[in-house]
C-alpha cells in the first residue's frame, strides 16, 4: 500500500466525519434553537403541503433569488444545476451496480461540468465586476468559488486532457467504504481534484455553505400561516406565563 | 418645499440604483434614551461598564432565543440579491444601508467570537473584534433600518433584516444603549395605556367631539363609545387615530361602519394604542407586556371580538403575535378571527351589500394605495393568501370612481416602506426618512404625473404621519396622504342620513 493511499484513504474519512459531524450539529443548532414568533414572509402558505412547496420551489428553482437578481439567479443555476448533476454522475464511483438513472445520466454529466464553471465565472465576475457585490465581498468569499473552480476545471481536465484510471479510483472508494483499502493511481490531476474536495468537504460546516441546511430553518420560508388559528408559542416564552 | 438642512433627493423617472459611498450616513444616529427611559422598559441607565462582556453575552442569549438570528447569521452567502432593494440604501448609496451590509455588522463580530474560522483566521472570513465604535456603528445603522423585510422578499434564504437589526436593538438595550424615541414611548404605554401619553378625559373628549361632527355633518347620532361594558366588539386603533390628520377622518370612518353594521363596540382606556413598539426594539418581554393589554381590556369589557384599526406595525403584532404573547382568546366568540382587522370587517359588510357608498362623493380624488410594509409582507387579511392587498383595495374601490395602481415593482409584497416605520419616526433621523421615502415618492410622482393621481390612501398610522411630512419635501401636498376610511366615511351614507339639499336648508335657517 502507497504513502499516498494511506494519506488519501486517512484523509477522506477524516473529511466525511468532519462533513457529517460538523453538519449535524449545526443542524442540531438550529433545530434546537425554537422559533418564538410566527414571521413567514408574507404572502405565504397557509397549510403545510403549501409550505413544502414554497421551500421546493425555493431550493430547486431559486424563486426568491430569480425575482432578486436576473443574472445572480443565472449564473448560480448553472452553477448548482451542473453540480447536482455531476455529484450524481460521480455516484457510479461508490456503486458496484451502477443504478440504471445514474448511468442514464452519465452523458449529460459531463456537459454538467462546463456549466458549473460557467456559472462559477459569472458569479466570480460579479463579485468583481459589480460595486455592491464587491463591497460585501471577504477574501473566502472570493476563495470558496476559485476552490470550487479548480475542482471542476481538474476534473473536466481528467475528463477531456489527461485520462486518470477510473477503474481504480472506482476501487479505491470502495475499498474504503468496505474497509478493504485499494490503491490510488498517483496521477497528479486525481490527487489535486481529491484534495481540494477534501478540503471543501472539511470547511463545509464551518462556512457559508451552511446555506444548504440553513435554508429548511429559515422561519420567514418555513412556517405556515396560521398564527390567528393555532396558537404558536416557544417552551421558553411559556414560562414567561407562569 | 420643506426645508431642510440636508440635500433633499431629486425625483427622477425611475428608481436608479445609486453607486456604494462608503459612509455618507455615518453621522446619523438617533437621541440615546436617557435613563428614565431605560428604567421604563426595564433595561440598565447607561453604557455598562462590562459592556464588551454583556453584548456579546446577549448575543449568545439571542441566538439561543431566535432560530432566525443563528440562521440567518450562518446562510448568508453574500450573493447581491438584496443589495438594491433596501430603500435606504437607494436614497443614500451607504453600503451599511444594504440590507447584507447591514448584517454584516453584526454577523462580523458574531464570526469573530463564535465560529472556528473567524477565531483563527478573522481576516479571511471579514470577522471583526467587538469594539466601543462597533457598537456606535450598530446604533447608527440598526437605527437606519424600518424593519419592513423587503430585502426578505429577495433573499434565497429569506433572511430578513428586521431580524437582524431587531435583535441588534435588543443587545444595545440590555447593554445599556438604547434609543430615547423607542423607550421613551414604550414606557408610556406601560404608564398611561397609549404611545401619546392621553389620558382617559382627553380621550373622552376627543370621542365627544367626533360625535358632534359627525352629527352635524350627518344629522344622525353615531357613537364613539369608550370603555362601555358589555359592547360586542373592542377597537384597538393607534393613537394618532384620536387627533392626527388624516388619521381621524379614517377613526370617523371605522365608527360610521360600526354603526350601519348595527354593532356596539368601545374603544378601551387602558387599551387605548394598537401600536406596540416592543416589536421594534426586539423585546419579547415589552412587546408581551404591551399585547397582555389588549387581552385584559377585552376581558374586563366582556366583548366578544377584538378589530384593530389603520396600523401597519401593529397590525403585525395583532396578526401573528397576538395569539402568541396574549393568547389563546377562547373566551371570545369562536365565530370570528381573533383579531379581525377593520378592513375585513367593512369589506364583510360591503360584500354582504350592507353599506350604502356613494362613490361619486370622492369624485375629486383620483387614488393610488400605498402597501404599508408591515401589513403587506408580515400579516394577511381574509382566508387566502395576498388578502392583505385585495381586502384594502376592494375597500377603497367600493368607495371610490378613480383608481390607479403604482408600478407593479412597488407595491404588493415589493411595496417600498414609506421611510418611517421601525421606530425612525422622529425628528432626530429627518434625514434617513426623507431619503428613504424616494423610491415611493418616485413611484407616487409617476402616477400623478401619467395618470393623474391626485390622493395616496394608506392604512398605517406611521405611513400616514410620516407621508404627511414627506411629500413636501418632494414638492407635493401634505394633504395628498389619506387613511382609507376617510375615503369610506365620505362615501357612507347612513341610515336617516340628512341628503345635501337639508344641509343646505339648515344652513339657511342658521344664518
Amino acid at each position: 500500500m502507497s504513502f499516498l493511499t494511506i494519506v488519501f484513504a486517512l484523509l477522506f474519512y477524516a473529511a466525511t466525519a468532519i462533513l457529517v459531524i460538523g453538519i449535524g450539529y449545526r443542524i442540531s443548532t438550529y433545530a434546537k434553537a425554537p422559533a418564538p414568533l410566527k414571521i413567514p414572509t408574507t404572502p405565504a402558505p397557509t397549510t403545510k403541503p403549501g409550505v413544502v412547496l414554497r421551500l421546493f420551489r425555493e431550493v430547486v428553482f431559486f424563486e426568491s433569488l430569480f425575482k432578486g437578481s436576473k443574472w445572480t439567479w443565472l449564473f448560480s443555476m448553472l452553477f448548482h444545476a451542473g453540480l447536482a448533476l455531476v455529484l450524481l454522475r460521480h455516484v457510479r464511483y461508490f456503486q458496484h451496480d451502477v443504478w440504471l438513472p445514474i448511468q442514464l445520466i452519465q452523458p449529460f454529466g459531463i456537459y454538467a461540468g462546463f456549466a458549473l464553471a460557467l456559472g462559477l465565472i459569472g458569479l466570480f465576475m460579479r463579485r468583481i465586476l459589480v460595486d455592491r457585490v464587491r463591497y460585501i465581498s471577504a477574501p473566502s468569499d472570493y476563495l470558496m468559488l476559485i476552490l470550487l473552480f479548480l475542482i471542476g476545471l481538474s476534473g473536466l481536465a481528467m475528463k477531456f486532457v489527461v485520462h486518470t484510471d477510473v477503474i481504480a479510483v472506482k476501487d479505491f472508494f470502495l475499498g474504503l467504504m468496505t474497509f478493504s483499502w485499494s490503491p490510488l493511481p498517483a496521477d497528479f490531476l486525481l490527487i489535486v481534484h481529491l484534495l481540494l474536495v477534501a478540503i471543501l468537504m472539511i470547511i463545509f460546516p464551518f462556512s457559508k455553505l451552511l446555506h444548504a441546511p440553513g435554508i429548511f430553518f429559515s422561519p420567514s420560508r418555513n412556517q405556515v400561516d396560521d398564527s390567528r388559528e393555532k396558537r404558536h408559542i416557544a417552551p421558553w416564552a411559556k414560562q414567561l406565563e407562569e | 418645499m420643506a426645508k431642510a438642512d440636508f440635500e433633499v433627493p431629486e425625483l427622477k423617472k425611475h428608481i436608479e440604483v445609486p453607486r456604494v459611498e462608503e459612509g455618507t450616513m455615518a453621522h446619523l444616529s438617533p437621541y440615546v434614551a436617557k435613563p428614565d427611559h431605560q428604567n421604563g422598559v426595564g433595561y440598565p441607565e447607561e453604557l455598562v461598564e462590562n459592556w464588551h462582556e454583556k453584548t456579546l453575552q446577549a448575543m449568545d442569549d439571542v441566538r439561543k432565543k431566535y432560530r432566525s438570528f443563528q440562521v440567518y447569521l450562518d446562510a448568508c452567502v453574500k450573493c447581491g440579491s438584496c443589495t438594491d432593494k433596501c430603500h435606504y440604501f437607494l436614497g443614500t448609496g451607504d453600503p451599511k444601508n444594504m440590507p447584507v451590509g447591514r448584517q454584516d455588522l453584526l454577523r462580523k463580530v458574531y464570526r469573530r467570537y463564535f465560529t472556528l474560522p473567524g477565531k483563527y483566521f478573522p481576516k479571511l472570513v471579514g470577522a471583526e473584534d467587538l469594539t466601543r465604535e462597533t457598537l456606535d456603528d450598530w446604533y447608527s445603522y440598526y437605527h437606519q433600518c424600518s424593519q419592513c423585510r423587503r430585502c426578505s422578499v429577495f433573499c434565497p434564504y429569506g433572511i430578513d433584516t428586521a431580524e437582524i437589526s431587531m435583535a441588534a436593538r435588543e443587545i444595545l438595550d440590555r447593554v445599556g444603549y438604547g434609543q430615547k424615541y423607542c423607550n421613551e414611548i414604550i414606557a408610556k404605554v406601560h404608564k398611561i395605556g397609549n404611545n401619546l401619553g392621553l389620558p382617559g378625559p382627553a380621550l373622552l373628549d376627543t370621542l365627544e367631539g367626533l360625535e358632534e361632527d359627525v352629527f352635524d355633518e350627518t344629522g344622525v347620532e353615531v357613537k364613539f363609545p369608550l370603555d362601555q361594558e358589555g359592547a360586542d366588539i373592542l377597537l384597538v386603533t393607534p393613537s394618532a387615530d384620536f387627533f392626527a390628520e388624516p388619521h381621524v377622518d379614517g377613526l370617523m370612518g371605522y365608527g360610521k361602519v360600526f354603526h350601519e353594521a348595527g354593532v356596539s363596540w368601545t374603544l378601551s382606556t387602558t387599551a387605548s394604542e394598537a401600536a406596540n413598539f416592543g416589536m421594534f426594539i426586539g423585546s419579547y418581554e415589552n412587546m408581551r407586556r404591551i399585547s397582555l393589554r389588549v387581552r385584559q381590556a377585552a376581558k374586563e369589557l366582556g366583548v366578544k371580538r377584538i378589530v384593530f384599526g389603520e396600523c401597519g406595525h401593529a397590525w403585525r403584532v395583532a396578526y401573528s403575535f397576538l395569539n402568541t404573547l396574549a393568547g389563546p382568546f377562547d373566551f371570545l366568540d369562536p365565530k370570528y378571527p381573533v383579531p379581525q382587522h377593520i378592513c375585513e370587517f367593512t369589506y364583510d359588510l360591503i360584500r354582504k351589500g350592507k353599506l350604502n357608498l356613494d362613490k361619486s362623493a370622492n369624485d375629486e380624488m383620483v387614488l393610488t394605495f400605498h402597501d404599508s410594509c408591515n401589513v403587506a409582507r408580515a400579516s394577511r387579511m381574509g382566508d387566502q393568501p395576498g388578502g392583505q392587498f385585495t381586502i384594502p383595495r376592494e375597500v377603497i374601490k367600493a368607495s371610490c370612481n378613480h383608481y390607479v395602481d403604482m408600478h407593479h415593482d412597488t407595491i404588493h409584497e415589493k411595496t417600498f416602506c414609506c421611510g418611517g416605520g421601525g421606530g425612525l419616526l422622529t425628528d432626530d433621523l429627518m434625514e434617513i426618512r426623507v431619503k428613504g421615502a424616494k423610491p415611493r415618492m418616485t413611484a407616487l410622482q409617476n402616477v400623478i404625473q401619467e395618470n393623474g393621481v391626485t390622493h395616496m390612501a394608506a392604512i398605517c398610522a406611521i405611513c400616514k404621519s410620516q407621508f404627511s411630512k414627506m411629500l413636501p419635501f418632494y414638492g407635493m401636498e401634505m394633504d395628498q396622504i389619506v387613511s382609507v376610511h376617510q375615503l369610506v366615511s365620505n362615501a357612507i351614507i347612513l341610515t336617516g342620513q340628512k341628503t345635501d339639499e337639508d344641509a343646505e336648508e339648515n344652513a339657511t335657517e342658521e344664518a
